[in-house]
């Protein structure tokens, strides 16, 4: 009795198989056999319904091994594979097939504006060395208190926008002054400042606007909006960087 | 970003023979001016914050400024038909429009000055280059700044 059904939906599934057949054309580069990157064509077969990240499974899973990419949780919470994919800066694990034009090769890259290390994996350390720089973490003065420190619903809501960065890079990655110049903070680094500046339990606000107020702090910010377009948790950006230039203003006027 | 695609297998050629091995790996593809150790710490100061709000507040000045200076120029009574050595000895015979024009002048050159100099601060990447393109501007700002002055002050209608 079971054969006769197995075969029916053998038959159903190769009529409309969700499966189509997608070109990715990756941007390839490894310092062990050349000096130079260049752009490599896979076809997979894949559904539509599956992301990109799902699309480098399949590559280095079953077809070369060699490729390289950054990945941990792969549900868009860790931040590991921000990449540039058909040109845009997003995250491998958040971009689905059928929303990039599968018809075309869908070109991915590493984010640009970093060292590339191999393939698509680029070296974050600038990235993060600009993040410590703002001094990521509460600062306050005297005791600890014993109880937890309370704050109002409306001053939680102040900063709330940029507590959801996942630090991916993606916005700083696309940012053209800091492609040109690696010294600019980059719209990361300025968002969690911006977390802290306008948490009304801390006390370094001071500190972090005197650092963002530095010759490649917040001035050099173009509003491009680049970084908004990025950001694939949805931050404004742009916004949180005009309102530390607005504070460092108004602080002093 | 070169465009050169290729299906076959563009990595890892074995036959072929590569400058590069395991041992001895390619450079990698450096970023731009990265942050490094010997990156020269930045001066704090409000100096970039001061060139900021200039622009802004320069920028809704000029905007009546150069509207105005049009239309009297351009415009208004005859166009620029109007214009030679008489009209602008009768215009600044007075002090109000010669503080129009100093004022016109200097946001003017300022301003554009400024904004090459973030131009110049974001797209040339060799500090040399950096350093003589500023130079350049700095000198041909100057010189122009102190040209124009010059002229508005020691301006002699009854010149022969």
């Amino acid at each position: 009795m079971a054969t006769p059904t197995l075969l029916k939906k053998e038959e159903a599934g190769s009529a409309d198989s969700p499966y189509i057949t997608v070109t990715f054309r990756i941007r390839r580069f490894n310092p062990e056999v050349s000096d130079q990157a260049e752009w490599q064509d896979f076809q997979i077969e894949i559904d539509p319904k599956e992301r990109v990240l799902d699309g480098l499974h399949k590559i280095k899973w079953n077809l070369d091994g060699t490729l390289t990419f950054r990945r941990s949780c792969a549900h868009g919470i860790c931040g590991s594979d921000a990449m540039r994919i058909n040109g845009k800066n997003r995250l491998a694990c958040k971009t689905l097939i059928k929303d990039i034009n599968p018809e075309k090769p869908i070109t991915v890259e590493a984010i640009k504006g970093l060292t590339v290390m191999k393939d698509l994996v680029v070296d974050m350390e600038p990235f993060f060395q600009a993040y410590r720089d703002v001094m990521p973490f509460l600062v306050t003065k005297g005791n600890e208190p014993t109880r937890e420190r309370l704050q109002s619903a409306e001053d939680r809501e102040r900063f709330d926008d940029t507590t959801k960065c996942i630090l991916c890079a993606a916005c700083t990655s696309s940012c053209p002054v800091f492609w040109n110049d690696g010294q600019y903070f980059g719209p990361a680094a300025i968002v969690n400042a911006h977390r802290f500046i306008f948490d009304s339990r801390d006390e370094a606000g001071e500190q972090r606007l005197e650092i963002l107020n530095d010759k490649d702090g917040v001035w050099r910010c173009r509003t491009t909006f680049n970084c908004t377009d990025a950001c694939p948790r949805g931050i404004e950006v742009t916004k949180a960087i005009q309102e530390v230039k607005r504070a460092l203003i108004t602080r002093r006027f | 970003m070169s465009s050169d695609t290729s299906s076959a297998k563009a990595i890892g050629d074995v036959e072929g023979v590569s400058l590069y091995d395991v041992d001895n790996p390619a450079p990698y593809i450096e970023a731009p001016r990265k942050r490094t150790g010997k990156t020269p710490r930045s001066t704090r100061g409000n100096f970039e914050m001061a060139a900021w709000l200039f622009m802004r507040l320069s920028g809704i000045v000029l905007v009546v400024l150069v509207i105005g200076h049009l239309l009297i120029q351009l415009v208004l009574d005859g166009g620029v038909s109007k214009i030679g050595f008489a009209f602008v000895a009768g215009r600044w015979a007075s002090p109000f429009w010669q503080v129009w024009d100093l004022l016109m002048l200097w946001l003017a050159m300022l301003h554009g000055a400024n904004g090459l100099r973030t131009v110049i601060n974001d797209y040339a990447e060799r500090a040399n280059t950096r350093l003589w393109l500023k130079g350049l501007l700095y000198t041909a700002t100057v010189f122009t700044i102190l040209l124009g002055t010059l002229v508005i002050f020691t301006f002699d209608p009854n010149i022969r």
